[in-house]
């Protein structure tokens, strides 16, 4: 046997080398692996399933034995997936042999395993060997190609699943750290005018025992002294009043800003993230964030954040001065001190579990709102307004429900840190009297020291709050970094090409799909040259906009690659890379503003004689100098009518304006009547010209003008040529023609039914 | 009431199951699929060939005759993955995503939890979880679980 030429791979999982080297011979080779984590049974276990290059080997559950299957001619190893789970079969020509479970997660090594299997078996039968299919070097995870300079792939990156560190609040010091100056100021400004603040009580000992006392004891008041001690607590309140408002507004002013930043970041992020993000996301619930997160979070800094800062420095500077005055009568004040702090600890884990659990339930009421509202006409039509009233009074119960177990523990915790505060007051009075029983202190030191502790519990009350408050922006920051930690699935390369130019020739080499569980398409192998115009032909479900989509690169591929002008689209800047295409939809969206600015939205400079040429060559020019202020008319939501004939005119507008090489027409022309769509197909032919054209249309009538047909069956391609030649093949493209030509309407919903059907049991 | 179908069924040599319909033609690799595989998974499986097409319906498998009950119970059972959690060992952190160490009827296992909206409610108490692959896991009480499980599951919901 001549020297097979795969290189064998040497990292097994270590639990499990040494079993498996004692099961092989001594010149012999691993080519692939994988651990397989289920049972047949479908119960959790492990197992390993080994490619070497003579045989196929497979243990299930440590000390097991090992089984063996030697290449023979006729071995055939498969796979498919059901639901989230793997099912890797082994045949020969009569039976199947034995067959192995796994999750999912294992699914890519599975394929490696069987690739490799393949060219073992084909070496083994033939003696020769197949050439690797690609000239570039693949990732050995996912078997993505790497671009020539980037050892580390790009795709697996993004898939590494870290999860935020608790310390979320923390995390706004991002956001905090352009304001670092003013922020130091505010700082030193708070110092100030708290040490203003904390100058009265202290005048109060002098004044107690210089003045008021003596005269009780028969001298007559010093008229001066009164004055200047009096004078103090007058320079002492204006200044702390000063101090106190150049630092609220400094502090404000930079919370705002902070909070701005968050709220615009958190935007500009979201618009970033793929599709998939905005598919599984509902609308309420990121409103909700973005909105009211965002302003809670500024609430609490401005606020909540700056009181509690002020009452720290308050009470380490008053501890100072009593430790200072007595150290005795100090530590009886303080002592009730780390009890709070202790208690307060105590509540903080349940109020904020509790409080992130109200943020939910309120996302959740928006919910309703969000799928209630837009779909009014259905409920009004079936009559369920009763129902869909139950359904909010549902999510408002369960709100209220939630809401007073929070409260239960909420209402107990100020109630008690008063107690507390009568109770710390006592003991001082308690102590104190004592001492002045004993003439260790002077009835002004006593006053003094209530004077402060008086403020001082006040604080620690008002402090308290700030477990709540603190908990509910820390909810909120932790919903705002969902969003901002969620890398998009379409990664930005870390090392981009550019392509200023593109001629247009798109090469799609062993693409797959997967969504969730379900592969939607596999192994699509497709070139189109530039100019070239492709009709994508399918019954709704066989993956036509799917791969529109990854064309598109509003999803990345699972498996395979995609090229333009012979550079993977991945390694390209997405907003450069996208410029390049030219989208018209089923459902043209158009945004509030006016025609004009609807027309420039992809290229915002136009002139205006850039925008009329675009209207007219969409055939839009003259209905638009039909309406009352003719391009300068406004539309969207709360503007003009426009039929969906015009509607979409605008959109081919749009497209037309961006001058894009590779051109996409997602049914363009479905949603709208026959003699529109004529309207619309010659606005169409306009823009067609010398682009690459990728149609979808569900009446084949529409893409006769295309260069090649694909006809796409269940995520695969199944037929390829232009109209004569399929119809000429009798084959797929024949039938869905006949069925659309007769006009047999009810059949083709049918067969569309059918299709969308969750594909069982796919084999691969 | 057994009513004797009017196809026959049985499992090839590929572990294939066959329907050989009146016409006596055989249809490879038939799968049996619940209608209502959460609401009501006894009721309603339909047959149904690799192109998606249905070939048979079962309103109830008790109207089987055994031999077929059992074949279609076999298959059901080797395509059904839905483990149930019994126990939360530890999750990575309440922050999605993480990783949860759960004891369920199949074993131990460690799964993904994306977002918290992969948290389906099916009923006030039970609870359906969609791991990062897709893969379902029940919690069909969360009240019946132990304290330290509840606790944790109760940061998520």
């Amino acid at each position: 046997m001549s020297q097979n030429p795969y290189s064998p791979v040497t990292n097994l999982p270590s639990s499990w080398s040494e079993s498996l080297t004692a099961q092989l011979s001594e010149d012999e080779n691993i080519f692939a692996w994988v651990e397989i984590d289920l049972d047949i049974q479908l119960q959790f276990s492990s197992g390993l399933v080994v490619v070497t290059d003579r045989r196929l080997l497979a243990s299930m559950s440590h000390g097991e034995t090992w089984q063996e299957w030697p290449f023979q001619p006729g071995l055939k190893l498969t796979q498919r997936d059901y639901a989230g789970v793997g099912n890797l079969e082994l045949f020969d020509t009569n039976e199947r042999l034995t067959h192995w479970r796994y999750r999912l997660g294992g699914d890519l090594s599975v394929s490696r395993l069987i690739a490799s299997f393949d060219q073992q078996i084909d070496f083994h039968v033939t003696g020769k060997f197949s050439a690797p299919s690609y000239e570039h070097k693949q990732c050995p995870t996912c078997a993505a190609i790497l671009p020539i300079d980037q050892e580390e792939c790009p795709v697996c990156e993004k898939q590494a699943q870290t999860p935020p560190s608790t310390w979320t609040i923390l995390r706004l010091w991002r956001f905090a750290k352009p304001y670092k100056g003013r922020l130091l100021i505010g700082f030193l400004l708070t110092l100030c005018s708290t040490a203003a603040t904390l100058v009265p009580p202290y005048l109060t000992m002098p004044l107690m025992d210089n003045v008021l006392i003596p005269y009780q004891n028969g001298q007559p008041i010093d008229k001066d002294l009164v004055t200047m001690y009096l004078s103090g607590l007058l320079g002492a309140a204006i200044v702390a009043w000063i101090l106190g408002w150049a630092r609220t507004y400094m502090l404000a002013l930079v919370s705002e800003r902070i909070g701005a930043d968050l709220r615009t970041t958190t935007y500009a992020h979201l618009l970033n993230l793929s599709q998939e993000y905005f598919g599984g996301k509902r609308t309420g619930d990121l409103m909700a964030r973005i909105g009211a997160e965002t302003d809670r979070i500024n609430l609490f800094l401005s606020l909540h954040l700056l009181d509690f800062a002020t009452d720290v420095i308050m009470i380490a500077m008053t501890a100072i001065i009593l430790i200072s005055i007595n150290p005795w009568l100090a530590l009886v004040t303080l002592v009730p001190l780390p009890i709070i702090a202790w208690l307060i600890h105590l509540v903080r884990d349940r109020l904020r579990i509790g409080f992130e659990k109200v943020d939910r339930i309120w996302a959740e009421v928006n919910n309703v709102l969000a799928d209630t509202i837009p779909g009014i006409r259905v409920v009004k039509a079936f009559a369920q307004e009763k129902r869909e009233a139950a359904r909010f009074y549902a999510a408002n119960q369960r709100n209220l429900q939630i809401n007073d177990r929070v409260n239960r523990v909420w209402s107990l915790f100020t109630p008690t840190v008063t107690l507390l505060t009568e109770i710390g007051l006592l003991v001082v009075w308690v102590f104190g009297i004592w001492q002045i029983a004993k003439d260790e202190i002077s009835v002004g030191v006593l006053t003094a020291f209530l004077a402060y502790i008086g403020r001082f519990y006040i604080r620690l009350d008002s402090m308290s709050r700030i477990v709540s408050v603190t908990q509910k922006a820390a909810a909120g920051t932790k919903r705002i970094f969902d969003i901002l930690d969620h890398v998009s699935s379409v990664p930005e390369s870390t090392n981009p090409v550019h392509l200023p130019t593109v001629k247009g020739k798109i090469e799609l080499r062993n693409v797959g799909f997967r969504y969730g569980t379900r592969s939607i398409t596999r192994d699509i192998n497709l070139t189109i040259q530039p100019g070239e115009m492709i009709g994508l032909v399918g019954h709704s479900g066989s993956g036509k906009s799917t791969l529109v989509n990854l064309i598109c690169r509003f999803y990345d591929v699972s498996e395979g690659i995609i090229l333009i002008d012979g550079q993977d689209i991945r390694s390209l800047p997405i907003a450069e890379y996208r410029k390049h295409i030219g989208l018209v939809l089923q459902e043209p969206f158009l945004f509030f503003g006016t025609i004009a600015e609807n027309i420039a939205y992809g290229k915002p400079d136009a002139t205006h004689a850039e925008i009329v040429a675009a209207a007219r060559a969409a055939h839009a020019h003259e209905f638009i100098l039909r309406l009352p202020h003719g391009y300068d008319s406004l539309v969207g939501e709360r503007g003009q009518a426009l039929s969906g004939g015009e509607r979409q005119r605008i959109s081919i507008a749009r497209a037309l304006l961006i001058d894009p090489r590779i051109l996409i027409l997602d049914e363009a022309t479905s949603s709208v009547d026959t003699t529109t769509e004529k309207d619309i197909q010659k606005a169409l032919d306009n823009l067609v010209r010398g682009r690459t054209t990728i149609a979808i249309a569900h009446r084949l009538s529409t893409l006769r003008e295309a260069n090649r047909l694909i006809v796409l069956d269940r995520g695969r391609i199944v037929e390829v040529g232009n109209h004569a030649e399929l119809m000429a093949r009798e084959g797929f493209y024949h039938r869905l023609y006949q069925a659309q030509a007769r006009n047999v309407d009810t059949e083709d919903r049918a067969l569309e039914a059918a299709a969308e059907h969750s594909v069982a049991g796919d084999l691969k | 009431m057994n009513q004797s179908p009017r196809y026959r069924l049985n499992r090839n040599t590929f572990g294939r199951l066959v329907l050989t319909d009146e016409a006596g033609v055989a249809h490879e690799a038939i799968v049996p699929v619940r209608s209502f595989p959460i609401s009501n998974p006894s009721q309603g499986i339909a047959l149904v060939d690799s192109h998606g097409h249905e070939l048979g319906w079962i309103e109830h498998l008790t109207d089987l005759p055994e031999d077929y009950r059992a074949l279609i119970e076999s298959e059901l059972a080797s395509r059904e993955f839905m483990p149930e959690i019994n126990k939360l060992l530890k999750v990575s952190s309440f922050i999605t995503p993480s990783t949860w160490q759960v004891e369920t009827d199949r074993g131990e296992a460690t799964f993904v939890l994306k977002g918290e909206e992969d948290i389906r409610r099916l009923s006030v108490t039970s609870l359906l979880i969609a791991d990062s692959h897709g893969i379902h896991f029940l919690i069909r009480d969360r009240l019946t679980l132990d304290r330290h499980s509840r606790k944790l599951l109760d940061h998520f919901l």
